[in-house]
């Protein structure tokens, strides 16, 4: 298992990818499990999957000094989670969604659209003072394309947290769910 | 099995009853009234009304330790359910098997803040190994097998149900489920166990020592562990809850080692160059200070939690799985390795144990002391009862005392608190454990300050006319938090001297029982013959220890484990 991935001051950032059964309180448990153990959310995604009775969590958790085994552990632990893998960075595809409003007069707009455009994003909604950008990709583009803006004065932005997918056949179940 | 139409109260007694619960522990009120209707009718279940819902949960945990069943305990909405979070807690460090039922208020007063209204499920989730808030009433007998089912397989622990009150009252078809399929519950293996590594290691060790915790226990492991054991001939350990999981007379076993082990245990686990843990979890209060724990040992860790392996001591081989399936194949892996390749020679090895227990044996320094020392009374009641007894302890110094000359030959002899160090643990337990083995002799060696936590369930105790015998090492003091005090706190005795009340003989015979008091060493021996003569319902012996007397040897927190103060 790849335990290095983004190598950042205040620890490495790890995404784990979980399926876990669609019921009541399964959010609460897995969220008490990773405060009361001393792990750090960075983002946390969580929506339903193929199959109605599994939903699919993609956490991204930060860690300092505890190696990921000891939470993928703690997780697996979990009655309600069925699977839980660590997702490899070279075998991972990871998209985050973010909204962006800006204020800004509407002389700025046309420079907007073409930021927008180099970063694939899309502008959805303008009025005359402000308009609000979409934009989808690694959390890595989404911090560049926010960079950007910010001289344009940012004053609402909300991003979804990472989901993430891993490459090629394997899947996230156990055998007698394959 | 045929269908039955029932309501969901009735559904909930008839688990139990299907379950082969015999007895449980609880307290009706105003939601749980339904279940308590359903229980007037059963002819398997015998209830026993505590008069607090933490008693009912120690209770269940004690039956559940000294018979290896799943404990019951109940308790209505609101305070009924808080109040059994502790027990639950204890039960959930400790790994014992226990299924805590409570009522809620009925579903449309969910989230109203409704009277002796409190969200259960959400405090009882980090202390649980599971939880359920049952909103259909056709899902009790599922939730019920699968309760049961969770408590006592892999590694056992507390699963608590809630059931609101309408839910109770509503009708379904009955059918219990004749087995359970909970898709993300302990999936197979995916690594074969590196037995042949193992075996390796414990070829190749010169200074191996063998480390037992609550799992031998557990999985009910002791004639597996004796047989492996025997067969490395090497000296054994064991943690608090270790203790009867191999027979602390035998000359290879060292007894407990950590914070209040004897210097011996300490100092051979601390020399050692291979650690086998059998059913442990290296708890602080056994290693000490992390990074200076066994310097030079390698690790052979054995645990049916994955989540347990490499959390604190990496493991050099980790084998996972249940100690009784898994320790026989270990067993004659070592075996064939020793066949082939001889044994290796412990003998510079045990020279050098023997020493130390020689020079540093446990010692109680009674000569030419007036005052009653703890560790004698224990001693003495431990002769006493021919080290037959079942005992049960509080949490303080006298249950280190216990530890430290309670010596246990036999499993499940010493059942006590120790992840959550629960004050007040003894008495209840020592109900639950009378009932579990009725023919038994029960025996609790309490402190002062843990006995006025619980003591108002000596009234059950009557009531069920159990023989048990609580001998109260009395010294006034909170008398661990005062030995702290002393060693660390410069003397300030903040807040831990107990007034001389209540006057315990007094007390016992305000609840019609047996009272007897020691106060020198000359009344000592009397009052337990006495006391273990009594048979006809509970005695509270009351036994005035010295006071400054405190728990040696110590390992300072955060100390070193060959860091010991006293003991010497």
């Amino acid at each position: 298992m790849v335990e290095k991935t983004e190598q950042l001051p205040n620890g490495n950032v790890h995404t784990l990818s979980l399926l876990v059964e669609n019921k009541p309180a399964v959010l609460q448990r897995i969220a008490g499990l990773f405060a009361r153990r001393g792990y750090n959310i960075e983002s946390l995604a969580v929506g339903p999957t193929e199959r109605p009775e599994y939903s699919r969590m993609t956490v991204v958790v930060r860690l300092t000094q505890k190696p990921v085994e000891l939470v993928v552990r703690q997780l697996e632990k979990l009655i309600p989670v069925i699977e839980v893998r660590e997702l490899a960075p070279a075998d991972k595809l990871e998209r985050e969604l973010v909204l962006i409003k800006i204020k800004t007069p509407e002389k700025n707009h046309s420079e907007l659209r073409a930021i927008a455009e180099t970063y694939e994003a899309q502008i959805v909604d303008v009025s005359p003072d402000a308009l609000m950008i979409e934009a989808t990709g690694t959390a890595a583009k989404l911090d560049a394309l926010e960079e950007r803006l910010a001289v344009f004065g940012i004053t609402e932005l909300c991003r979804s947290g990472a989901i993430a997918l891993e490459r090629g056949f394997k899947t996230l179940a156990p055998p007698h769910l394959k | 099995m045929p269908k039955e139409k029932m309501t969901g109260a009735r559904a909930v007694v008839r688990a139990l009853e299907l379950e082969g619960v015999d007895w449980l522990f609880g307290m009706p009120g105003g939601t749980i009234l339904p279940i308590y209707d359903a229980l007037y009718e059963s002819k398997k279940l015998k209830h026993v009304l505590i008069r607090h819902e933490q008693v009912g949960g120690h209770a269940a945990e004690g039956y559940a330790h000294a018979t290896g069943k799943v404990g019951v305990c109940m308790g209505t909405s609101g305070p009924g359910s808080t109040n059994l979070v502790t027990a639950i807690a204890d039960a959930y460090m400790d790994s014992v098997p226990l299924v805590a039922i409570t009522a809620n208020v009925a579903r449309p007063l969910i989230g109203t803040d409704a009277f002796q209204e409190a969200d259960a499920t959400g405090i009882t989730m980090p202390v649980t190994k599971h939880n359920y808030l049952v909103t259909e009433v056709e899902d009790i007998p599922r939730v019920m097998k699968e309760a049961f089912y969770l408590a006592r397989t892999g590694r056992p622990g507390p699963v608590h149900v809630d059931i609101p009150k309408d839910v109770l009252n509503m009708p379904l078809e009955f059918e219990y489920p004749d087995s359970v399929h909970i898709p993300g519950y302990m999936p197979a293996m995916k690594e074969e166990p590196r037995l042949a590594d193992a075996a390796t290691l414990v070829r190749s060790a010169t200074r191996p020592v063998i480390y037992l915790g609550g799992g031998v226990r557990a999985s009910d492991a002791f004639s597996e562990v004796f047989e492996f054991c025997e067969l490395l001939g090497a000296p054994v350990v064991t943690t608090v809850h270790g203790k009867g999981a191999f027979p602390e007379t035998h000359p290879s076993c060292l007894g407990m080692f950590g914070m209040h082990g004897s210097r011996y245990a300490n100092y051979t686990i601390q020399d050692s160059d291979l650690i086998v843990a059998l059913g442990a979890r290296f708890d602080d209060r056994v290693t000490g200070k992390l990074s200076t724990f066994a310097p030079e040992a390698k690790v052979i860790h054995l645990d049916v939690d994955p989540a347990e392996i490499s959390k604190l001591v990496t493991a050099t081989v980790p084998l996972v799985g249940d100690l009784k399936k898994l320790l026989p194949r270990l067993t004659a892996e070592v075996r064939k390795t020793f066949e082939e390749r001889g044994r290796p020679d412990l003998t510079a090895w045990w020279k050098r144990v023997s020493d130390w227990r020689e020079k540093h044996p446990l010692r109680i320094k009674q000569d030419g002391e007036k005052h009653i020392l703890p560790q004698t009374a224990v001693y003495r009641i431990w002769q006493k009862c021919d080290g037959k007894a079942i005992v049960t302890t509080g949490v303080g110094e006298h249950q280190m005392w216990a530890a430290q000359f309670w010596k246990v030959s036999a499993p499940r002899q010493f059942i006590t608190s120790g992840g959550l160090g629960t004050m007040g643990f003894c008495l209840p337990s020592a109900i639950g454990i009378q009932l579990g083995r009725p023919g038994e002799l029960v025996v609790g060696i309490d402190g002062d300050g843990s006995f006025q936590m619980t003591l108002q369930d000596l009234a059950t105790a009557v009531d069920l006319k159990l023989p048990i015998k609580i001998f109260i090492l009395n010294n006034l003091f909170l008398g661990m938090v005062r030995q702290w005090q002393e060693l660390f706190y410069d003397n300030r005795f903040s807040e831990t001297p107990l007034t001389d009340i209540p006057d315990l003989v007094k007390l016992a015979e305000a609840y019609s029982c047996l009272g007897l008091r020691a106060r020198t060493l000359e009344e000592l021996d009397g009052v337990i013959d006495r006391a273990l003569a009594h048979k006809d319902g509970p005695c509270i012996v009351d036994i005035r220890v010295k006071q400054q007397e405190k728990v040696y040897p110590m390992v300072p927190a955060g100390a070193p484990l060959n860091d010991m103060i006293g003991g010497e």
